[in-house]
């Protein structure tokens, strides 16, 4: 598969560009990556949007069930399940009118971002949101990380 | 890859020297990088400092585990070899042992190539005798001593792209092949090549450690040592569960699970870099990434005049055994042509017939030639290993180390090759005329 198509810099930053992102898939486990991701988003300002049918609520905000059980519009539809569940929710995600998908590392389903892609929505695959967001908006750069950003601009953080 | 807007481009090696990692300052906008000579960092909320030390954020705690002048420096080296990341260490030996030390657990087996820098050698019988690591040396230049040293418990390949002083060059992909057929990593030491001459990365390697004391400075004011790793290690195969598991070092993080492709860095740099605590200074690391602009400008230099010194030194009656890996009839020839097109580095030996009192008079001739026990400068330096470093050992000692009475160690510098080719000449004449 040509993971490249779903990585590309333009589509990432205008995902992040998104201020509602729901996560499907998202642990009230302190040290799992979702949380990890979860927690950084909304400390930077996204309104997070919980959905996994085991919890009540998570960082504060009420827990859907599932996607179709979220009534506000979101931005990115942001996945943390096996690949076999891509499909579903991308279908779902579609149905809710959200313009991107973003399926987090080793979620690698070519058959949920065709059906995505299908349904007017662009794709990110094997990308960590927290990650892309460290690297255009926020600090990756001060633990070493190739962030891979080369200018003579003056950045902000 | 990187962009402005959002547009792509894959930027050159020479731009990324000097630019990676290094973009004007946000507060004052500086343009060189700013040396931040600080301890610790002022948290903006209680919030926030939590955050830093639950890893759950990129921030600044405190300067023995991250600086930004040093995160500069570990990105433009991560950056100019291709992986996703690097941490920096006080010195190359500091992080060779906190690499071995991030992935290794008391019961594992190491091999080891028997031509690393002698260093290195000492450092890992002592360091994995006391950390219950089992360590098996082989003769880098077949492939089946490697694959007869592996066993069960065997974790880690280690070997130099470019041997020190021997210029063994290393076959990268067939032994990262053989590494990964046995689930397990492959850690090359790209101290004498830099990235400029090679990737080992791009070839399989999954960590690649330097000595920045070498060419990545070019100009032998510090000492200091980094990690770079490709991201592309499975940790998770069921071999490495110190990488993958819940750490108990660091409150049950799975760092793996938690931080994939970042998470080997993420907990060398947060455990073991905090732990063993050779952190590199911010003047050092604002002297690697000022040496850094120049590299490939520098390496050029150096291999052109390594080139033309090894012909020079072949074409006498009074030296032999010229060891650079570049000459045509070296028997790396392949290997180089393979791994080392822009050329074989610029650190080899060669031997005086006239053996240790040759040795001796030859050094003490050399005008150009600074003597003493580094490489990698701008300046071309010197050693005569029977006279210093091997001093203690007999003839018959020194044979089994490979080196004999009357070899001499180059490491060729940036000046006029005919100025340095002159100089050795007068040596010769030295000897001769005693
Ligand atoms: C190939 C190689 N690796 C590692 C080292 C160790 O580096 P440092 O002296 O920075 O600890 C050296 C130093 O001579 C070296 O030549």
């Amino acid at each position: 598969m040509d993971l490249q198509r779903y990585q590309q810099p333009h589509v990432i930053q205008a995902a992040l560009a998104q201020r509602r992102i729901a996560i499907v898939g998202l642990s009230s486990n302190q040290l799992r990556g979702s949380y990890f991701v979860g927690y950084y988003l909304r400390r930077h300002g996204y309104e997070i949007v919980p959905v996994n049918p085991r919890e009540q609520e998570i960082l504060g905000k009420k827990c859907y069930p599932s996607l179709s059980d979220v009534a506000e519009p979101v931005g990115v539809v942001c996945v943390f399940r096996a690949p076999a569940a891509v499909p579903a929710i991308a279908e779902e995600a579609i149905a809710m009118g959200a313009p991107y998908l973003w399926l987090q590392y080793t979620v690698i389903s070519q058959e949920g971002a065709d059906i995505a892609e299908a349904g007017g929505m662009q794709a990110i695959m094997d990308r960590c949101m927290k990650v892309e967001h460290a690297r255009y908006r926020g600090r990756m750069h001060w633990l070493g990380f190739n962030t891979e950003r080369i200018s003579a601009r003056r950045r902000l953080t | 890859m990187s962009d402005g807007d959002g547009e792509a481009r894959e930027f050159g090696f020479h731009t990324r020297s000097v630019h990676a990692g290094s973009r004007p300052d946000p507060t004052t906008g500086a343009r060189a990088l700013p040396i931040y000579q600080t301890s610790s960092y002022v948290f903006e909320d209680p919030e926030s400092a939590a955050a830093y030390f639950n890893l759950q954020e990129y921030g600044n705690t405190y300067s023995r585990i991250m600086n930004p002048t040093v995160a500069a420096l570990e990105e433009r080296v991560s950056n100019l070899e291709g992986g996703v990341g690097a941490v920096a260490f006080a010195s190359g030996l500091a992080a060779q042992s906190a690499a071995f030390f991030t992935l290794l657990e008391p019961g594992d087996h190491v091999v080891a190539s028997s031509a690393l820098y002698g260093g290195s050698v000492t450092q890992l019988k002592h360091f994995f005798r006391k950390l219950s690591v089992e360590l098996s040396f082989v003769d880098p230049d077949d492939l089946d001593n490697w694959r007869a040293a592996l066993k069960d418990n065997t974790k880690l390949l280690f070997a130099e792209t470019i041997g020190n002083p021997g210029g063994n060059v290393l076959d990268i992909e067939a032994l990262a092949d053989l590494a990964h057929g046995h689930q397990t990593p492959l850690m090359v030491d790209n101290t004498f090549a830099t990235p400029y001459l090679a990737r080992p990365m791009d070839w399989g390697a999954d960590i690649v450690v330097y000595s920045a004391t070498k060419f990545l400075g070019g100009h032998g004011t510090s000492i200091g040592g980094l990690v770079v790793e490709s991201g592309e290690f499975d940790w998770a195969n069921g071999r490495f569960s110190v990488v993958a598991d819940p750490s108990p070092a660091y409150h049950g993080l799975p760092f793996y699970e938690t931080f994939g492709i970042y998470g080997y860095l993420m907990k060398l740099r947060a455990e073991t870099l905090r732990d063993l605590g050779a952190a590199m200074s911010p003047f050092n690391a604002f002297l690697f990434a000022q040496g850094l602009e120049t590299l490939p400008l520098r390496m050029r230099q150096h291999v052109a005049n390594a080139n033309a010194i090894a012909q020079f030194l072949e074409a006498r009656d009074d030296a032999e055994r010229v060891s650079y890996p570049g000459l045509a009839n070296s028997p790396y020839a392949g290997l180089v042509a393979k791994y080392l097109p822009r050329g074989a580095g610029a650190v080899f030996c060669f031997d005086l017939p006239g053996g240790r009192e040759a040795g001796l008079r030859f050094i003490s001739a050399l005008n150009l030639f600074s003597h003493l026990a580094n490489v990698g400068d701008a300046k071309s330096l010197v050693i005569h290993p029977a006279s210093t470093t091997h001093r203690q050992l007999s003839d018959e000692e020194l044979a089994a180390a490979g080196i004999g009475p009357g070899t001499i160690r180059l490491s060729v510098g940036i000046e006029d090759a005919a100025d340095l080719i002159w100089d050795l000449t007068q040596a010769f004449d030295a000897i001769m005329e005693a």
